[in-house]
């Protein structure tokens, strides 16, 4: 196929599962929307465009609890306007996957231009403690394929996934290939009251989730509530054990999430690492070096959050330097440089403004200046 | 012998935690009043989503049923994607004037311009009663309250008529006085196949009552009899009397086909 990014999510949205989606038009995320009206109704699935944002993220959250894989697609703004809802789907561990193709903020800031100034956001934005799962991809290719990976940890963690695009994955045309065979995982459904649907006696546990309409006079809250969920407003000890659990059943499991790109040159003295449209600049930026002898390793990360320290660990302690070009003023690179321990010297390459790139030359400018 | 509506609750969560003199109580009475004439034996069709504040209470945890106690102001939005996905079921939403008029008003109008089928009930204490007794766009010009102290500058806004306007093909409005009517109107809205709306004005005698000069609950239902008029009478007088009075009755009960059936049959029909 050769699809925009945009249509590539939609599609493989449709693929891996989803039957409801509820959207607010914004650019740069609005073709999904408009693809997904399109092809939602061919299996019977739901689509609606809400008043606002937060209707929206509201809405993926019922559907969600009506038993539907459901999925919303914005951009900064939408985002922002989210944050509540994202995080009562932490807090009442609601599977559902939210696409943020992100722009150049803050507020309308320029609307149809690239950046990648929503990383910290995506793992902070909403208020209290929690670990959130976020994906990005790099191509076409790639908002097809993590689009259903987000599906499936979601479903997995039973918790919200978010995919955090870009303007250049997300309007990028490239060849997409559907894989053969597309791996589905469902949520595990709560049949009975065998096991509670709120608790587990595993500290990094996912309870089983039950269905709205189905007679098991299910409870949902977003307030403190124990394994049944009943709210507790106050006891110390239910909020302890639910928010513990909430935040390290995505953090004990960050080997198993963890998802990455690594070309490593055992004998290169210099690194780069990097995510999202930043990646295709290096990738050339590389190509470059080594033809002219430089050797460097790069390490591209498709799982942004929880973030796979071990692995800038590793690379620091074989390379002097790591460069970190982002188009933000060193999001990226602050968390690159807590990982890095002091085992190398971080250079963060930033850039915002106008959707421009980095260019490779920039890159190489830096590692011949080093 | 058991309270007959004791099949219908979480036995083990009563009391509910409402102050003496509420009006949510006589709410649930008329509530259960109409699911049982209407001859349900449990909750299980029906799904309840609910706000912030202490109508949102109402349903959370007591009801013995699916109950989704959503953020402040969301809980039509909730109930949406539900009922979207399950159509079969009965979305009840039940809410306070600060959640549905205040901070979730638009979901509201939105609702009932797509007709979508929920059942809104609003119940309308003219205050933020949780928080502490501030100001909320229901509360009269003139009332004290905790963030309006020399008295509130500003109108209420009449949501029942802001409905009828969107499109909701049945908007009632009652108070906690009329209970009868108000369960005969919960009776009609669970039948109906559209967007309904039920508001019901009702007494909070902690964070109302006492700072507008009230001195119990009854007072309240007093006041609200002697100052409610019917729809029908409003309607022939001047464009004052909606301020002055609470206006009840049965605004509007009409005829549309309703969205998930319109979504089903691919129904792009301008008439009804």
């Amino acid at each position: 196929m050769f699809w925009q990014g945009n249509v590539a999510c939609a599609e493989a949205a449709v693929k891996a599962g989803c039957r409801f989606f509820a959207g607010y038009p914004i650019t740069p995320a609005s073709e999904i929307a408009e693809r997904m009206a399109q092809i939602l109704p061919e299996v019977h699935g739901i689509f609606m465009q809400m008043e606002d944002e937060i209707a929206a993220i509201n809405a993926i959250i019922g559907a969600s609890w009506a038993g539907a894989k459901s999925m919303t697609a914005t951009s900064g703004p939408g985002f922002s306007l989210m944050q509540e809802g994202i995080g009562y789907a932490f807090m009442t561990e609601t599977p559902c996957v939210i696409v943020v193709v992100q722009r150049l903020g803050p507020a309308t800031g320029q609307a149809s231009k690239g950046g990648q100034g929503n990383f910290m956001q995506a793992r902070w934005g909403t208020h209290g403690d929690y670990s959130a799962i976020v994906l990005s991809p790099n191509s076409a290719q790639e908002m097809f394929d993590l689009t259903v990976e987000a599906f499936n940890l979601s479903e997995k963690y039973r918790t919200p996934v978010i995919l955090l695009a870009d303007e250049l994955s997300a309007h990028i045309v490239e060849p997409v290939k559907i894989p053969e065979r597309i791996v589905v995982v469902d949520r595990r459904k709560a049949r009975d009251h065998s096991e509670p649907f709120f608790g587990s006696s595993d500290p990094k546990g996912i309870p089983p989730m039950p269905e709205v309409g189905e007679g098991l006079n299910i409870l949902v809250t977003g307030s403190t509530h124990d394994e049944w969920g009943y709210r507790y407003t106050s006891d110390p000890d239910v909020h302890r054990k639910l928010v513990t659990r909430i935040y390290w059943k995505i953090e004990g499991n960050v080997r198993d999430i963890a998802d990455y790109e690594a070309d490593i040159d055992e004998k290169a003295k210099v690194g780069i690492v990097s995510y999202g449209c930043s990646s295709r600049t290096v990738y050339e930026a590389i190509d470059r070096l080594r033809g002219r002898g430089i050797r460097v390793s790069h390490l591209r990360f498709r799982t942004l959050w929880p973030f796979p320290d071990w692995i800038v660990e590793e690379l620091a302690e074989k390379v002097n330097v790591i460069l970190v070009p982002e188009l933000s003023l060193g999001q990226f690179c602050r968390e690159v440089e807590r990982a890095a321990h002091g085992k190398a010297r971080i250079i963060s390459i930033t850039k915002i403004g106008g959707g421009e790139m980095i260019t490779p030359k920039e890159i190489i400018e830096v590692v011949e200046r080093i | 012998m058991k309270h007959f509506a004791v099949k219908y609750l979480r036995e083990e969560k009563l009391p509910t935690p409402f102050c003496p003199g509420c009006g949510n109580g006589i709410l649930m009475n008329a509530f259960f009043k109409a699911v049982e004439e209407l001859g349900y034996r449990d909750l299980r069709d029906f799904v309840f989503c609910s706000g912030i504040g202490c109508a949102a209470w109402i349903p959370s945890p007591h009801f013995m049923a699916d109950s989704i106690h959503t953020l402040h102001g969301r809980a039509i939005p909730v109930a949406t994607g539900i009922k979207l996905m399950k159509p079969h079921l009965k979305v009840v939403v039940i809410g306070g004037d600060g959640d549905l008029a205040g901070i979730g008003l638009s979901h509201l109008i939105h609702a009932a311009r797509r007709n979508i089928g929920l059942t809104v009930i609003m119940v309308n204490n003219m205050i933020y009663g949780m928080t502490g007794g501030q100001v909320a766009p229901t509360t009269p010009r003139g009332i004290k309250t905790t963030t309006t102290p020399k008295g509130n500058l500003e109108d209420p806004i009449d949501v029942a008529r802001i409905l009828v306007e969107a499109g909701a093909p049945y908007v009632a409005k009652w108070t906690t006085y009329h209970v009868i009517s108000l369960k005969n109107s919960i009776k009609k809205a669970l039948r109906k196949k559209g967007f309904t709306y039920i508001e019901v004005v009702s007494q909070c005698p902690t964070s109302y009552g006492r700072n507008a000069g009230f001195k119990n609950p009854s007072e309240m239902l007093k006041w609200f009899k002697e100052n409610s008029i019917t729809y029908e009478k409003a309607k022939k007088m001047g464009r004052d009397i909606w301020k002055k009075k609470i206006v009840v009755g049965e605004y509007v009960d009409i005829y549309r086909k309703e969205l998930t059936e319109r979504i089903r049959m691919e129904d792009l029909d301008y008439e009804n």
